[in-house]
């Protein structure tokens, strides 16, 4: 190194000093680093500041034309330029609500089969295989929702819930398509279990196993163990998955949009189509001819980010709050 | 003592009454956590067992490599250019971002800056759709580019967060020998951290490439008027892309164009399998080497 000048190396043992240069370069070096990743972690959050700044701004236009009633209205009818979110926000409200009432469950168990029941081996190989759900395109999940599942809904599942539950007006009479409310549920479930799942089990593995032992030892069989010690050790983080689950049901716009059947009536019956918010952006955006129809739909994505937003932060506050952090959905 | 509470002397050890109830249910319980995971991983299989069945058939190599009609080639190259310049968009960022967790921020700047990552993490994908139509496509044209910028916000918090659990497992030993040297900051980050940490990082971004490359919301609005004969690599114009591509076709109802979607939604899937199984068997290792 050249640190060491001629004079000083012939006089023996020196300390090497830095050059001034050298040290120069240093000061400013750890500053830029810093500045610039510090500028990085800025602009992250400057993202999301913009995202809601263009939405809203892009929406304005609907907003002074309709305030707050186009939350609760339920008509829409671009030709007349007359614009409501009600029905959709029904669609949405019912499509993951069910998804969540019937996915939540099946990722518990899963994440309870993964934590306490599995042998090493099957762990290794299931775990992994619900996550990969998560990544399969939501394009390609609803075009099988749209050619394998629907009909299969449409022929086997409707006639049966409708025969033996038609009593319940949800159920009500077989469509002739898949299209329907409760196709789209079912495809929303699916997106649904693996990030539950994945979540839940992590929180489940950080169960002490001391506790469960101690339950164990004074005779509590498997399932009490669970019901006494796993969950309620862990509820709130289940809840705070939940939760996240539901943002990511709420949001999904494509394959919802290729199953729903895009009705525009608030119907009673799942088997009948409908629209959520999410996907009437998808399906009508791009053939929007209007200034206001352009900003109705930017109304209602503002509706989903406010809703999004919401769910996804009180995740995070119940989890940072009982202690369970990087409940990251991925 | 009565005769009913005796147990059979037969059977000492034999559970009876209260207990044989509840060992069955918790033998239920066990069947019914069993069949839940055996639920979801049909479903897995069911949709990918379909995709292959009908999508296999449709793939050679004029389906990989001609325009359209014969092939999707344009549609592979345009998913690939706007992967490519999302992922050089987010990935110097997100590393960036992940350095700043790890080596600058205090617990006070940290807390904001994961919420922050956390909430652009839970977005929907539509609501960056209709951000880049507003900033960048609105009153201008559509482009690749604008459906990058929403792809490189999707990936972004997935290769800050993986990006720092990797720099977390780099070796304090390492950086405290760099220390003891005098080395100064940058320089060992440069020179010591971010080499040691390279591999996790890669693997964390192809993670999140996987994710992003399937998304179809937000190129429904940035980049969905194209001609699907046009091979176009310059990404400041509408490009041909999978996703869009494979939804255009399910809305058109067409036998035909199904099994050109099933075959584009083969090549899709079996690069996003492919890519996230890899990638984590990767990153599994990396962490082990880096933790042991």
């Amino acid at each position: 190194m050249s640190t060491v000048s001629p004079t000083a190396a012939g006089a023996g043992v020196r300390v090497r000093r830095m050059s001034p240069l050298r040290k120069r370069l240093d000061l400013v070096g750890d500053r830029v680093l810093f500045g610039v990743c510090l500028l990085a972690a800025l602009l992250a959050g400057a993202v999301i500041v913009l995202v809601g700044y263009q939405i809203v701004h892009g929406a304005s236009a609907a907003i002074s034309e309709f305030g707050f009633a186009f939350v609760y209205e339920t008509t829409w009818q671009p030709n007349f330029g007359v614009f409501g979110a009600g029905s959709l926000l029904f669609g949405t409200a019912v499509t993951s609500a069910f998804a969540l009432l019937l996915g939540a469950p099946i990722a518990i168990a899963v994440g309870l089969f993964l934590t306490l029941l599995a042998p090493p081996g099957v762990r290794g190989v299931v775990g992994p295989l619900v996550e990969l759900l998560a990544a399969i395109p939501s394009v390609i999940l609803g075009f099988w929702g749209l050619l394998v599942l629907g009909p299969f809904v449409q022929s086997e599942v409707e006639p049966f819930l409708h025969g033996t539950l038609g009593f319940l007006p949800i159920f009500g009479a077989p469509q002739t398509t898949g299209l329907s409310v409760f196709t789209a549920s079912l495809i929303l479930t699916l997106m649904v279990i693996p990030i539950i799942a994945s979540i839940s089990r992590d929180l489940f593995q950080s169960v002490p196993p001391e506790l469960q032992d101690g339950a164990g030892a004074l005779g509590a069989t498997r399932w009490e163990v669970v019901r006494g010690v796993v969950l309620p050790t862990t509820s709130s983080g289940v809840v705070a998955a939940c939760l996240l689950g539901l943002g990511r049901a709420l949001g999904e716009a494509i394959a919802v949009s290729q199953v729903i059947g895009a009705g525009s009536e608030l119907q009673s019956s799942l088997f009948e189509s409908g629209d959520t918010l999410a996907s009437r952006i998808a399906l009508q955006f791009p053939g929007a001819l209007t200034e206001l129809h352009k900003a109705s739909l930017f109304y209602c994505g503002v509706i989903l980010l406010v809703i999004g937003l919401a769910s996804n932060l009180i995740a995070q506050a119940i989890g940072r709050r009982f202690g369970y952090r990087g409940a990251t959905a991925r | 003592m009565s005769e009913a509470t005796i147990p059979d002397r037969a059977a000492p050890l034999t559970p009876s009454g209260n207990l044989r109830r509840r060992q069955l249910v918790s033998r239920a319980a066990e069947l019914a956590a069993t069949t839940a995971a055996v639920i979801a991983v049909a479903a897995l299989a069911i949709v990918v067992y379909t995709v292959v069945a009908r999508g296999a058939g449709a793939i050679d190599l004029d389906f990989i490599f001609t325009g359209y009609p014969t092939g999707v080639g344009p549609m592979l190259l345009g998913t690939l250019v706007i992967a490519l310049v999302a992922t050089l968009m987010a990935m110097p960022v997100g590393v960036l971002i992940a350095l700043f967790l790890t080596e600058y921020a205090g617990s006070r700047a940290a807390g904001p800056l994961r919420l922050t990552l956390d909430l652009l993490n839970g977005l929907p994908s539509i609501i960056l759709g209709l951000f880049v139509f507003a900033l960048l496509v609105d009153h201008k044209q559509q482009s690749g580019f604008a459906g990058a910028v929403a792809l490189a916000i999707i990936e972004l918090p997935l290769i800050a967060r993986g990006s720092q659990e990797v720099l977390l497992l780099v070796p304090r030993s390492l950086r405290e020998a760099s220390d003891a040297l005098g080395v100064a900051r940058w320089r060992s980050v440069l020179t010591v951290v971010l080499p040691t940490a390279l591999g996790g990082i890669v693997t964390a971004t192809v993670l999140a490439v996987a994710r992003a490359a399937g998304e179809t919301a937000p190129l429904i609005l940035a980049s969905s008027v194209f001609d699907p004969k046009q091979f176009s690599v310059n990404p400041f114009e509408s490009m041909p892309n999978v996703p869009v591509w494979i939804y255009k076709l399910s809305e058109e109802g067409n036998p035909e164009g199904f099994t050109e979607a099933w075959g584009m939604s083969l090549l899709l899937v079996s690069f996003i399998l492919f890519a996230s199984l890899g990638a984590r068997a990767l990153l599994a290792r990396s962490k082990r080497k880096l933790s042991s």
